[in-house]
């Protein structure tokens, strides 16, 4: 048992063959997961690595694995995750370490690209807008899944991507649902295509993990679903 | 132990589904095979004095729920896949357990 007033982190060091390594610090009464990871920074060990830049859940950067669970860390409150005052702090799963809490963010980028999740505009700025209705079937399937922050919680959730490490995961999936259903893309095709080719949507088990832990509450597996329905549809069609 | 990342019910349910299937996978060669000696009458009739044994019946439940398992929860994921997203997965997956317990529930009744 750690003293009431003190917390016992162990905090991943080194790259992929690293280890654990032990601190102390202060409990207190507000205290995020980031605090503690930065009071270590600050007052314990500098050259301990890790990203953050926001601190309000926006930027989507602070991500790491909590007592075994992928979350943002900088919305992470300690009386949630440490009630015991232990906690055991990793980088996410599914990446490449470069440095103790940091990973390389880099394949996971990768994979909106190969999954087409970009918007491409059909028309100049010179062109009148293209009225889309608040009301209309796609711009709320775009609306449920547009607010994703980038955090790679849910590619770290997904044991997929770990068994599979080329399938795109589900936040390039549920970035494609999201370029799918804007009315205003120039090749909406093009993306059902890249969200169906081979490592593509068809992978996905519907484990919902990632939904489970997703900190904005996007749900992918249902954008996943959407895509899949979509890409059936297509094949059925002749269209894909 | 599941890790706590994967502790929630959607990969339970996944769990299940994968296990069941495999299980049945092994399974279903003994069956078949079964059947076959139903051509032979009195390897068959030995067969079936060997069926009133209790560990056999308690295999057979098994087979039935695992069997029920795999159907219910294939079917919920046909929905999920196939028909227009709902809110409601944890309450499905809940749904399809439970039908596959009556079914073995039902099953065990009439066993004894
Ligand atoms: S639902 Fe699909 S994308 Fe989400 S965690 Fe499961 S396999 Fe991965
Ligand atoms: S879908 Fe959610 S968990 Fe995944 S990257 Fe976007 S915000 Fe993060
Ligand atoms: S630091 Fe920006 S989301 Fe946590």
């Amino acid at each position: 048992m750690t003293a009431l007033d003190e917390l016992e982190i162990r905090v991943w060091r080194g790259a992929a063959d690293g280890h654990y390594q032990v601190f102390r610090a202060p409990r207190r009464a507000n205290q995020t997961v980031l605090d503690v990871v930065s009071w270590i920074q600050r007052e314990a060990d500098p050259s301990l690595s890790y990203r953050f830049a926001c601190r309000v859940g926006v930027c989507g950067s602070c991500a790491m694995t909590v007592n075994g669970k992928p979350r943002w860390t900088c919305r992470t409150h300690i009386t949630k995750v440490a009630k015991d005052g232990r906690l055991t702090i990793a980088p996410l799963r599914n990446l490449p370490v470069i440095r103790d809490l940091a990973c390389d963010m880099a394949p996971f980028f990768e994979k909106w690209r190969r999954a087409r999740g970009r918007f491409e505009a059909a028309i100049s700025r010179d062109d009148p807008l293209v009225p889309i209705s608040p009301d209309s079937l796609e711009r709320r399937a775009a609306d449920a899944a547009v607010e994703c922050i980038n955090c790679a919680v849910c590619h770290a959730a997904c044991d997929v991507v770990g068994w599979r490490p080329d399938y795109l995961g589900p936040a390039a999936l549920n970035r494609a649902w999201v370029a799918w259903n804007d009315l205003r893309d120039r090749d909406r095709s093009a993306v059902l295509r890249a969200a169906n080719a081979g490592a593509g949507c068809g992978n996905c088990h519907s484990h919902q993990s990632c939904a489970e832990h997703c900190p904005v509450e996007i749900n992918p597996t249902r954008s996943i679903a959407g895509l899949k329905r979509a890409g059936l549809l297509a094949l059925l069609r002749g269209s894909l | 132990m599941i890790s706590a990342a994967r502790n929630h019910p959607g990969y339970w349910a996944f769990l299940l589904h994968r296990l069941s299937g495999l299980a049945l996978v092994f399974f279903l060669p003994v069956h078949f095979w079964v059947l076959g000696t139903a051509l032979d009458e009195a390897a068959f009739t030995g067969f079936f004095a060997w069926t009133a044994h209790p560990l056999v019946k308690l295999g057979e439940w098994a087979l039935v729920m695992l069997l029920a398992v795999h159907l219910t929860g294939g079917v919920r994921l046909l929905i999920l896949e196939f028909l227009p997203w709902s809110e409601g997965q944890k309450a499905r997956i809940a749904a399809s357990f439970g039908l596959a317990l009556l079914v073995g529930a039902a099953f065990a009744l009439g066993l004894v």
